[in-house]
C-alpha cells in the first residue's frame, strides 16, 4: 500500500498555472470574465496564476495578467474578430511559457485563430482547453481542420462550459470533454443595497436583457403584464438592458407603460442592487440559452426566479424546487405562475432557501475545485510545459 | 529528364508526408503513455483511500470488509489499466454500495476525520473518472491514424501495441457529486 501522505501530497500541492485568454482584455466580454473569475478562484486555493491575453489598454492591469500586445480586427467567420497572432505573437507566448514556468497551460477557446491556438502550437507538457461557444462548424474550420491539428492534438485534457458546447467540440474537432459549467461569484451578490424606494408594498418585478431582442422574451412578459396589473394594480416592473426604449414604450398601451420603469444598460454593481429590489426576478427567455448564469446571480441575491421551462433552465432550477417555472412562450401561463408567487410569501421564503443553496453549488469556489481536478489529471510528476520549438515549420515534425 | 526531376520531386514530397506523420503518430503515442500514467497513479490513489477508509472505524464492520476487500483486489494487478479494468469496476460498485448514497456521505462526512477521508476519496473518484475519460480520448485519435492505409502499409507505428481503450465502470456515486 502507498503511505496515504504521499499519495495526498502528490495531488493537491499549489500549482503553477498558465491561462490564455483569445479576446481582448479591455473588452467586456464572457470569456474574459469566465477566465477572471477562474483566476481568482484559483489563487483563493492557493495556487499561482498567470494570465496571458491580448490587450488594447495595457494601464491598470490586474497583477497576475501578462499583456501579449494589442490584438488586430480582422475579418473572420463573416465578422470581424480582434485577434493576435503572426511571429510577434508567437514569439510573447514562447517567452510568457519560458518565464512562467508551468505545471499546466490551459488555453481557452482554442479552435479560433487566436492567442490560444498559437499557445497549443508553441507548448510542449500538461495541456488544457476549454470549449465554450457553441457555434455551427465554420467553412474555414471544415476545410483548413488539417492547419489546426497538430495544436489540438496536444492538449491532454478538454473541457466543455455547457452540453451545447460540447457538442460543438465533438462535431468539429472529434473526441469527448469534461462538462464543467460556469461559475457565479456569490459573494459579488450577498451585499448591495434596494434602490431607494425599494423594496416596494405593491411589489416589484424584474426583468435582464436587451429589450429587443426576441430570445429575451420581454414580449412574453409585457403580453403577461394587462392580467398581472388587475391582479396587482400597484406592481411594478423594472426592465434593465439596452435597447431603443421610446420605440418600445411608444408601442405600449399606456395603461402597461405606467407600471414599467426603464433602467437601461445597468453596472454590475446596479444589478445586484436590482436583484434586491425585486420580489421576483422573471426570465422570460424563448431559447438560445446554454446555461442561465443571471438566474443563479439572482437565486445568490436571495431573488426567488421565475423562468421559462427551456431545458438549461428548467436544469438550473431543478425543474422547479429551486425556482418556479412557467411553459415557454405562454405568457397566460407567465401571468398564473406570477400571481400566485407573489400571493404565497411562505413559497416565496422557500424558493430564497432553496435558490440560495443551489446557487453555491455554481460558485467559483467549487467550480474552481473541478476545474483544478482536471490539473491534477494531466499533471505529469517533475514536468513542465516548455516552449516546444521542434517542428514549426509544418507543427508535425518530431 | 525532366521526368526523372518530377519523379525525385514527387518522391520527396512523399517522403517528407510520411516523415511528418511518423511524427505525429508519435507525439500521439506519447500523449496515451502520459494518460496512461495519470490513469494508473489516480487508480493507484483511489484504492489507497479507499482501503484507508475501511481501515479507519468510520464504516460499520461489514462495509468495512467488503470495502477493504475490493480495495485490495483492485490493487493485486499491477498491470496497465486495460487488464485491471474488472476489479476496478468491481470497486467502484463496492464504494457505491457502502458509502455511495447522500445519507451514508453526509455521515461520513459529520467527523472530522470522516471529512478528512471523505474528500480525499472524493477527489481519487473525480479524478478517476476524467483521467480515463482523457485516455481514452487519446487512445481513439491515436487508433484513428493507425488506422489509416500509409500508416499500416510503411508501418510507422513501428512494433508499439496498438492502444486499447479502458472499459471500467468509474460513475461516481450519487452521494458524492458536487463535493
Amino acid at each position: 500500500m502507498l503511505p496515504v501522505d504521499a499519495a495526498q501530497k502528490a495531488g493537491s500541492s499549489p500549482m503553477r498555472v498558465g491561462i490564455v485568454c483569445p479576446y481582448d482584455w479591455s473588452a467586456p466580454g464572457g470569456v474574459k470574465q469566465h477566465i477572471r473569475d477562474l483566476a481568482n478562484a484559483l489563487q483563493d486555493l492557493g495556487h499561482d496564476v498567470s494570465v496571458l491575453t491580448p490587450c488594447e489598454d495595457e494601464s491598470d492591469l490586474e497583477p497576475f495578467v501578462v499583456s501579449a500586445g494589442r490584438p488586430i480586427p480582422v475579418p473572420y467567420n463573416g465578422s470581424v474578430a480582434r485577434l493576435s497572432f503572426g511571429p510577434v505573437s508567437a514569439a510573447r507566448v514562447r517567452r510568457w511559457v519560458r518565464d512562467g514556468d508551468f505545471d499546466v497551460v490551459h488555453v481557452h477557446e482554442p479552435a479560433s485563430p487566436s492567442l490560444s491556438v498559437l499557445a497549443c502550437w508553441v507548448c510542449d507538457g500538461p495541456l488544457v482547453a476549454t470549449w465554450h461557444s457553441s457555434s455551427e462548424r465554420s467553412r474555414a474550420m471544415s476545410a483548413f481542420y488539417y492547419l489546426l491539428q497538430t495544436a489540438m492534438e496536444k492538449i491532454s485534457g478538454r473541457i466543455a462550459v455547457s452540453e451545447k458546447a460540447r457538442q460543438t467540440l465533438v462535431e468539429n474537432v472529434g473526441g469527448d470533454a469534461v462538462l464543467i459549467p460556469n461559475g457565479v461569484t456569490c459573494k459579488q451578490f450577498e451585499g448591495g443595497e434596494p434602490f431607494e424606494g425599494y423594496p416596494r408594498p405593491g411589489r416589484t418585478i424584474l426583468f435582464l436583457g436587451r429589450i429587443d431582442e426576441p430570445r429575451k422574451g420581454l414580449q412574453v412578459l409585457l403580453h403577461a403584464m394587462p392580467k398581472i396589473v388587475d391582479r396587482f394594480p400597484d406592481i411594478r416592473l423594472l426592465v434593465a438592458g439596452p435597447g431603443d426604449v421610446d420605440g418600445l414604450r411608444a408601442s405600449l398601451d399606456p395603461k402597461v407603460a405606467e407600471h414599467i420603469e426603464f433602467l437601461g444598460l445597468i453596472s454590475e454593481d446596479d444589478k445586484v442592487r436590482a436583484f434586491k429590489s425585486a420580489d421576483v426576478y422573471v426570465a422570460p427567455n424563448t431559447g438560445g440559452e446554454s446555461f442561465g448564469i443571471v438566474l443563479l446571480e439572482s437565486m445568490a441575491a436571495g431573488t426567488p426566479v421565475l423562468a421559462s421551462d427551456i431545458e438549461a433552465f428548467a436544469k438550473v432550477l431543478e425543474h422547479g424546487s429551486a425556482g418556479a417555472l412557467f411553459e415557454n412562450e405562454n405568457s397566460e401561463d407567465l401571468a398564473t405562475q406570477l400571481e400566485q408567487l407573489l400571493a404565497d410569501d411562505a413559497r416565496c421564503l422557500a424558493l430564497r432557501a432553496e435558490g440560495f443553496r443551489r446557487s453555491r453549488e455554481f460558485d467559483w469556489a467549487s467550480v474552481a475545485r473541478d476545474v483544478v481536478r482536471v490539473y491534477e489529471a494531466v499533471l505529469q510528476p517533475g514536468v513542465k510545459v516548455e516552449a516546444d520549438f521542434s517542428g514549426q515549420v509544418f507543427g508535425r515534425f518530431g | 529528364m525532366w521526368v526523372a526531376i518530377g519523379i525525385v520531386v514527387v518522391l520527396a514530397l512523399f517522403g517528407v508526408y510520411l516523415a511528418s506523420t511518423a511524427g505525429r503518430l508519435d507525439r500521439l503515442h506519447h500523449r496515451v503513455d502520459t494518460a496512461c500514467a495519470s490513469l494508473n497513479a489516480q487508480l493507484l490513489r483511489r484504492s489507497t483511500i479507499a482501503f484507508e477508509l475501511a481501515m479507519s472505524g468510520e464504516l460499520d464492520p461489514a462495509a468495512s470488509l467488503v470495502l477493504a476487500d475490493a480495495a485490495i483486489r483492485a490493487q493485486e494487478n499491477d498491470g496497465d489499466p486495460v487488464d485491471r479494468a474488472q476489479p476496478e469496476s468491481d470497486l467502484t460498485k463496492a464504494i457505491i454500495a457502502t458509502i455511495g448514497s447522500r445519507e451514508a456521505v453526509d455521515l461520513l462526512f459529520a467527523t472530522e476525520s470522516g471529512t478528512t477521508l471523505g474528500n480525499q476519496l472524493s477527489s481519487a473518484l473525480h479524478r478517476t473518472a476524467i483521467s480515463r475519460r482523457f485516455y481514452n480520448d487519446a487512445v481513439r485519435a491515436c487508433r484513428a491514424v493507425r488506422r489509416q492505409h500509409l500508416v499500416r502499409w510503411f508501418s510507422l507505428a513501428g512494433h508499439t501495441p496498438m492502444p486499447q481503450t479502458v472499459e471500467m465502470d468509474d460513475e461516481v456515486p450519487s452521494g458524492f457529486e458536487g463535493r
